[in-house]
């Protein structure tokens, strides 16, 4: 009857029936945008290979996550449209430098999407940033391969094999000046002009400081990352290496050139800020960005290697469900205005 | 070389000794101290903690034996999923009589099939037979009948409720149902009734719980329950099992022989029978004036 | 320019009928009116089947404090007491009337003359808003005479007129602010006087600023000629944000105070109404008018491209149909037709439903908007969390709810939940999340009702 009234099979559904038009696919894309400008300095510097590194790995990450979708999780879909192995795909190959070889990076993506992400259920379920666990397993797979910087810009468009000349980073001049003084190192560490340009020895997303913020503020303006929160690891960061210069400028080189050296900006812009693995209220993101800049700094100064960005966000995204108990958003209702009620 | 073999293995040893005492020490001091018949028990029950006994699982039960063996009656509690072979073999490890327990089935009580019932909507939602209800009355519009969704399905711990994609009703397993009542209290719509499973697994009951007025309950469904009474006129001569409210039948398992008397007289097939029951007798030209 | 504090989205707007004059809608030939169309018990019977009825004769009167009574909204015959199917299809009680002629009672002042003065008191407007059966028309359908019957011991200092219409498509209230603005400032004096409160303030999204401007010249005008104390009554304009029409995000975008958890609105001193409520009780007061018709938006994407859809003034107990008749056939890519605005009504599956007190749209959504989108994982994006106008944690709680851990949920909250859908709204991977929030709170409310139970009970 109600069939005839109508005249046809109506839809069904709670409301609301409006959507946001924000889907994950548009947030991923989005990122895949503003990691742009990076990829393009990585080419501008490193040629071809830094094109062929990121192609690969972003290549990898998509075809593992399409066969596990497929064959292990025996759906009929793929959810590699979302672009989010995109993203991992491109956040791995800059966090490596350009001369690595391909074969190696394939590993690291299959331990990035295979292990990180997929084997927890696929996105949304991986505890730790995927690109994050890919790089720290090649770091300890292939540590010379890992370590191995070819010198940016000194060599053509198409060269192949980058790592015939190599360069040491920046942090790792200054972890190699060590108790010595820094002024032994002095002449060799690059200006801070290049550092936030880019053209310095590195991961190829380490390049330009200044492509990764752009990348970030378009995020930030397109609402998916809160500009606090890079802000704020950036701000942890400059705090612990900041003291340390205050107390002996001798051997510690100050807050800004930490700022703007190695992976701080990529990781504050681009790994801190990952939807999945970091807290769910605001407040916990920035207690959260902020430990994990504190710790980089710590692990920077004190710790075995020159870079603790990758480290200081993977032992954060281990804390994200303490971070989660602790950190709740201001209920409505429960505050001092509300008159105390509970 | 051999030094170093040999430290590494005392320091292990220590240290594992270490533990070892530690743990002993907990395991001794801490020890709860356990009727020893509680787990002889709980190994004769079947051991899925369904709480159909209205205990917290087979320990429970097994808890509430002891005590009431102490008190030297348990023939007040059953285990429907162990059913009376297992009552027995309690009742033998405490020596004691066991009550006598009806052996029973869960049985829906819709027959609104994609068929019978046919959409007249599409839901657009998550395949939850609770959130359906909350929804809407539901894709056929019948606001008493099953959603299709099979909560049932998921919450049967003995895999005996099946959904039917071509009747898009759900179905029970009557030799793996054990009555445990979990599908009772799934089911927003309360479809599912325990029942005897009935003298050779003979059983009859009205296949709906649609209690709107007979126009209504015939718009949405075939097979809907108008309650006219030609069943209860039909039972009336015979055992009185069959009462009529909110125009609703209901049949007494208790008083009900299964004689399937009550079938074939419903004009709207709303009774389900699990044998083929007896073909009509001419009289039924006598009966229909009646029921107008 | 103001608003509420915590959370809220922007959905598009869509206010397609904002420029079309109310029409009034004539009487359909049957109409069936539900004797339970508010917050509350059911009201009580007063007619039978045969019985002759006007409009404005009461059908059933209130059965308790938290009831309102109905009234005929059509002069005609009882056909029958039956049930009608409500929006989401469920059968419920009905005065079904075949409807003849259009009397009204005697008593009722049909003529269109504002009435000015207020002659009755406070104790009188509140019972006679009580016997007119008025409810929240803004949807909540909360019985008015409730709100204004101030206890013992709660003082009340604001009274706030909600004219924010923050769902999309709607435009009724729209629409009334600038057709009969002065009614609705009589009846704001009407509930200012029940309610005693000294200031009322007149909330509206500044994304209608014509409504805003014509309310203030209107103010002034009385104002000027001294028919309002100077300053007492005013427009505040609020910034467009939603869910600012729910009570509790109004009065803390118009006066800051936060409505504490499991409290009213009474309890820091304010008074909500909707602006049709507001008229309602000015037709009630002021020309002893029952509840007997609303102004429905007749909407829709392609409906309103194809020349059709408007406002219209509806007769409560009109069914669906005739609504559909009047905007001349449903659109014919039409997959989903919503009964009240887009982000809380209700989907429809029938055409025999009736236009109740609370129903103040019907929206045709096309195919394409119609069915929801493929659902993904949650990827924490805390775009929920961010969303949500009452702090809640709405991922947490939809997780929750699927593990049937109701005393968590509680805890988290679960209850404060208002259902404005703003999460669902901003899930990128279209969870859908208030589905299980709901069915949560009916879960948590039995476990709260049997908790108070087994405490009366020792």
């Amino acid at each position: 009857m109600s069939t005839q009234a109508t005249g046809r099979s109506l839809v069904v559904a709670l409301p609301p029936h409006e959507r946001s038009e924000v889907s994950v696919a548009r947030i991923m894309w989005s990122v895949v945008l503003a990691l742009m400008p990076t990829t393009l300095v990585g080419i501008w510097f490193y040629g071809i290979r830094a094109a062929v590194v990121t192609l690969t790995a972003v290549g990898a990450s998509v075809v593992v996550e399409h066969v596990i979708v497929r064959y292990f999780f025996r759906r009929d879909t793929t959810t590699v449209t979302d672009g989010s192995a995109v993203v991992t795909g491109m956040l791995l190959a800059y966090n490596v430098p350009a001369g690595i070889p391909l074969w190696q990076l394939v590993v690291g993506a299959v331990v990035a999407i295979g292990v990180a992400k997929m084997a927890f259920g696929g996105i949304g379920n991986n505890p730790f940033n995927p690109a994050l666990v890919g790089r720290a397993f090649m770091l300890v797979s292939f540590p010379v391969d890992m370590t191995t910087w070819p010198v940016p810009g000194s060599q053509g468009f198409a060269t192949w094999n980058l790592d015939a000349v190599t360069a040491a980073t920046p942090l790792g001049l200054v972890k190699e000046a060590g108790a010595g003084g820094l002024s032994a190192v002095a002449d060799q560490l690059p200006s801070y002009g290049s550092l936030f340009l880019g053209n310095i020895g590195g991961c190829i997303g380490e390049a330009s400081a200044l492509a990764v913020v752009l990348g970030g503020l378009y995020l930030v303006w397109k609402g998916f990352v809160p500009w606090v929160v890079p802000l704020l690891y950036l701000a942890g960061l400059g705090l612990v290496t900041g003291i340390a210069w205050a107390i002996d400028p001798g051997t510690y080189i100050d807050p800004l050139y930490h700022i703007l050296a190695g992976g701080a900006m990529l990781g504050a812009w681009f790994m801190v800020t990952d939807m999945t693995t970091s807290p769910m209220s605001l407040t916990g993101r920035m207690v959260f960005a902020a430990s994990a800049g504190l710790l980089a700094g710590i692990i920077r100064l004190f710790g075995g290697y020159p870079e603790g960005v990758s480290y200081s966000i993977l032992i954060m995204n281990a804390l994200v469900p303490v971070f989660d108990r602790h950190f709740k958003p201001r209920k409505f209702g429960y505050g001092a205005s509300a008159g105390g009620a509970a | 070389m051999t030094q170093t073999i040999l430290f590494s293995v005392l320091v292990l040893g220590a240290v594992a000794a270490i533990f070892a005492t530690i743990l002993y020490v907990i395991a001794k001091k801490f020890a709860v101290e356990e009727d020893p018949r509680v787990g002889e028990v709980t190994e004769m029950l079947p051991g899925i903690n369904c709480g159909a006994c209205g205990f917290p699982g087979c320990p429970g039960m097994a808890a509430a034996l002891v005590d009431a063996a102490d008190g030297g009656d348990i023939s007040h509690l059953n285990c429907p999923p162990g059913g009376q072979e297992t009552m027995t073999r309690i009742g033998e490890y405490f020596g004691l009589e066991v009550g006598s327990a009806k052996e029973t089935v869960a049985v829906l009580r819709c027959g609104g099939s994609c068929e019978k019932a046919p959409a007249k909507a599409s839901y657009d939602g998550p395949r939850s037979c609770a959130v359906a209800h909350g929804t809407f009355a539901g894709e056929n519009g019948c606001a008493f009948g099953c959603l299709g969704h099979g909560d049932c399905e998921v919450v049967c711990p003995f895999d005996a409720i099946t959904m039917n994609p071509d009747t898009g009703l759900p179905e029970v397993d009557q030799e793996k149902c054990t009555s445990c009542g979990a599908c009772v209290d799934a089911c927003p719509r309360n479809l599912f009734e325990i029942r005897p499973v009935g003298r050779r697994d003979r059983r009859v009951w009205i296949n709906c719980r649609n209690t709107e007025s007979p126009v209504a309950a015939k718009k949405n469904c075939s097979v809907a329950c108008i309650g006219c009474g030609l069943c209860k006129k039909t039972c009336d001569g015979i055992v009185q099992a069959i009462t009529i409210e909110n125009n609703l039948a209901y049949i007494d398992h208790d008083k009900c022989i299964a004689c399937g008397k009550c079938v074939p007289v419903c004009p709207t097939n709303a009774i389900a029978a699990t044998f083929e029951p007896p073909k009509p007798k001419p009289k039924k030209t006598e009966t229909e004036p009646a029921a107008t | 320019m103001k608003t509420f504090s915590i959370g809220g989205i922007h959905p598009p707007e869509n206010k397609l009928t904002a420029d079309k004059p109310i029409v009034d809608l004539a009487p359909p030939a049957q109409v069936a009116i539900p004797v339970s169309q508010h917050i509350g018990k059911p009201a009580e019977l007063v007619v039978e089947r045969g019985t002759e009825v006007k409009v404005g004769t009461l059908l059933a009167k209130a059965s308790g404090f938290i009831s309102a009574p109905v009234h005929s909204s059509v002069s005609g015959k009882v056909k029958k007491i039956d049930t009608v199917v409500d929006a989401q299809g469920y059968r419920r009680q009905a005065v079904v009337i075949a409807v003849d002629g259009d009397e009204w009672e005697p008593g009722i002042d049909t003529t269109p003359d504002l009435v000015q003065s207020i002659p009755m008191d406070a104790t009188s407007i509140v019972a006679r808003i009580a016997e007119a059966g008025i409810v929240g028309a803004g949807g909540a359908t909360f019985p008015t005479a409730v709100k204004y019957s101030v206890p013992e011991g709660k003082h009340v200092d604001t009274l706030l007129i909600n004219g924010v219409e923050c769902e999309p498509y709607l435009t009724a209230d729209h629409r009334l602010m600038l057709e009969n603005a002065d009614e609705l400032i009589v009846g704001t004096r009407v509930l200012m006087k029940a309610a005693g409160v000294a200031r009322a303030w007149i909330g509206i999204e500044n994304n209608k600023p014509d409504a805003i401007a014509h309310l203030q010249e209107r103010l002034q005008t009385l104002s000027a000629a001294g028919e309002i104390p100077e300053g007492t009554l005013q427009v505040l304009p609020l910034e467009v944000k939603y869910p600012q029409g729910g009570e509790k995000q109004l009065i803390e975008a118009a006066t800051g105070r936060e409505v504490p958890s499991g409290k009213l609105p009474l309890d820091v001193g304010c008074v909500v109404s909707n602006v049709s409520t507001a008229i309602a009780v000015y037709h009630a007061v002021q020309k002893n008018r029952p509840f007997i018709d609303r102004i429905v938006t007749v909407t829709g994407k392609e409906l309103v491209a194809r020349g059709d859809g408007g406002n219209f003034r509806v007769r409560i107990g009109t069914p669906v149909s005739a609504l559909v008749e009047a905007v001349g056939g449903m659109p014919e890519d039409t997959a989903k037709v919503v009964m009240g605005g887009p982000m809380t009504g209700k989907a429809i599956t029938s055409f025999d439903v009736p236009i109740t007190k609370g129903s103040g749209g019907l929206i045709f959504m096309r195919a394409a908007d119609a069915r929801r989108h493929a659902v993904g994982n949650c990827i924490r994006c805390s775009r929920c969390v961010g969303a949500c106008p009452m702090g809640l944690e709405p991922y947490l709680l939809e997780k929750l709810v699927q593990a049937e851990m109701w005393e968590d949920a509680e805890r988290e909250g679960i209850m404060d939940c208002i259902e404005c859908g703003s999460c669902n709204f901003a899930c990128p991977s279209n969870r859908p999340i208030l589905d299980w929030i709901r069915l949560g709170k009916g879960r948590v409310g039995a476990l709260r009702r049997s908790r108070a139970a087994a405490r009366a009970g020792k």
